[in-house]
């Protein structure tokens, strides 16, 4: 994974594609690299790194980015 | 075939076979100064579509290596450009070697300026230009990245002028290096440039790429800033075999991208594009 201004590239190498992600996306695969987790583990994770503003859900809005990360085959769920 | 000849362009060599003389007796003298190749590396074959085609109404084929299935005929009287087109073809599908980037290049003080954008945009003919006024011409079509240490890899076959940049070079450089005119070709009125004997002589010589180019011809002067990430998408779609070399393309693209200075320039003419790209040269490479 590769930053650049605002976005990060990935080179996807089970499927040798390119991916160019923006924010969270690059935040939630570093914390998936840390290890498997399920989604409360992960959220758990990002908050340690992160701040987060209490009015947002959380959890709806990390299913939505895992969902979509999901669909591009970044990540699996077991 | 019935006609051949070997020449070695840059790194790579390449062997075209013709059902006719007149294309290679053109290619041997746009290419007379440059070295045979021991080896081919690709090989290139222009061939009647029908054995009685190469006498009545004669067709050039493209073919070799690596061939584009519904690739059209062209005539004999434009066998020569059929002979480069056969050659980029080559270099498009088959190169592995080096990343590379549709984009002409030049040389000075041993760092590059590179410089891609779309067809007809200018880079053919600043490239050209550039390598007459003291900067070493590295090629008009396809800048060879090398994938371990970055390097530019000069690639400087005859350039390629089309339709109004013809006219800058007539009478202005020695004749023997302008091939023939072709008119009405399917890329309009064509007519090559053999590079200066000292950019041949030099073809081994790599430089570090320095400064990256996106000109744009017709427009009032103006140099904008491109995000990182717009350069690596431009120049992907710029990449012929991007996808192709795997992890090794991302990687030497990435490392590209991140360490060259970068600018998207417009030009209403060939005067106003050199003044910009000497003040860019001046002010950003590295």
């Amino acid at each position: 994974m590769i930053a650049l201004d605002g976005v990060a590239l990935i080179f996807h190498r089970p499927s040798g594609l390119t991916h160019i992600v923006a924010p969270p996306a690059p935040q939630i695969l570093e914390a998936l690299g840390e290890g498997d987790a399920d989604p409360a583990a992960l959220l758990d994770r990002l908050k340690r790194d992160y701040d987060f503003d209490d009015s947002e859900d959380l959890e709806a809005a990390l299913e939505a980015r895992l969902t979509e990360l999901e669909t591009s085959g970044l990540v699996w769920r077991a | 075939m019935k006609h051949e000849l070997r020449v070695r362009v840059g790194s790579v060599g390449f062997r075209i076979g013709s059902d006719w003389k007149q294309p290679i007796d053109q290619l041997a003298a746009l290419y007379k100064d440059y070295p045979t190749p021991d080896i081919p590396d690709f090989t290139v074959r222009l061939f009647a579509q029908r054995p009685w085609r190469r006498f009545i109404r004669p067709s050039v084929m493209i073919g070799g290596d690596y061939m584009l299935p519904d690739a059209a005929p062209l005539s004999l009287a434009h066998g020569l450009l059929a002979a480069e087109m056969g050659m980029n073809l080559q270099m498009a599908l088959g190169q592995r070697r080096y990343l590379l980037l549709h984009a002409s290049a030049v040389e000075r003080d041993g760092k590059a300026l590179l410089m891609t954008g779309d067809s007809g945009a200018g880079k053919s003919t600043l490239s050209a230009l550039l390598g007459e006024r003291g900067w070493r011409f590295m090629g008009d079509e396809f800048a060879l990245i090398d994938l371990e240490t970055g390097a530019l890899h000069a690639f400087p076959r005859p350039v390629s002028l089309k339709n109004e940049a013809i006219a800058l070079f007539e009478g202005a450089v020695e004749a023997d290096r302008l091939g023939p005119i072709m008119r009405d070709t399917p890329k309009g009125d064509i007519r090559h440039l053999r590079p200066p004997k000292d950019a041949i002589a030099r073809m081994g010589e790599p430089a570090k790429p320095a400064l990256l180019l996106f000109p744009r011809f017709g427009y009032d002067p103006d140099v904008r800033e491109v995000g990182e990430a717009e350069i690596f998408v431009r120049l992907t779609q710029a990449s012929t075999n991007y996808v192709a070399l795997g992890e090794a393309g991302f990687g030497a693209l990435s490392d590209l991208v991140q360490n060259i200075p970068t600018r998207a320039i417009d030009y209403p003419d060939t005067e106003s594009a050199v003044a910009s790209v000497e003040r860019l040269w001046a002010e950003l490479a590295e």
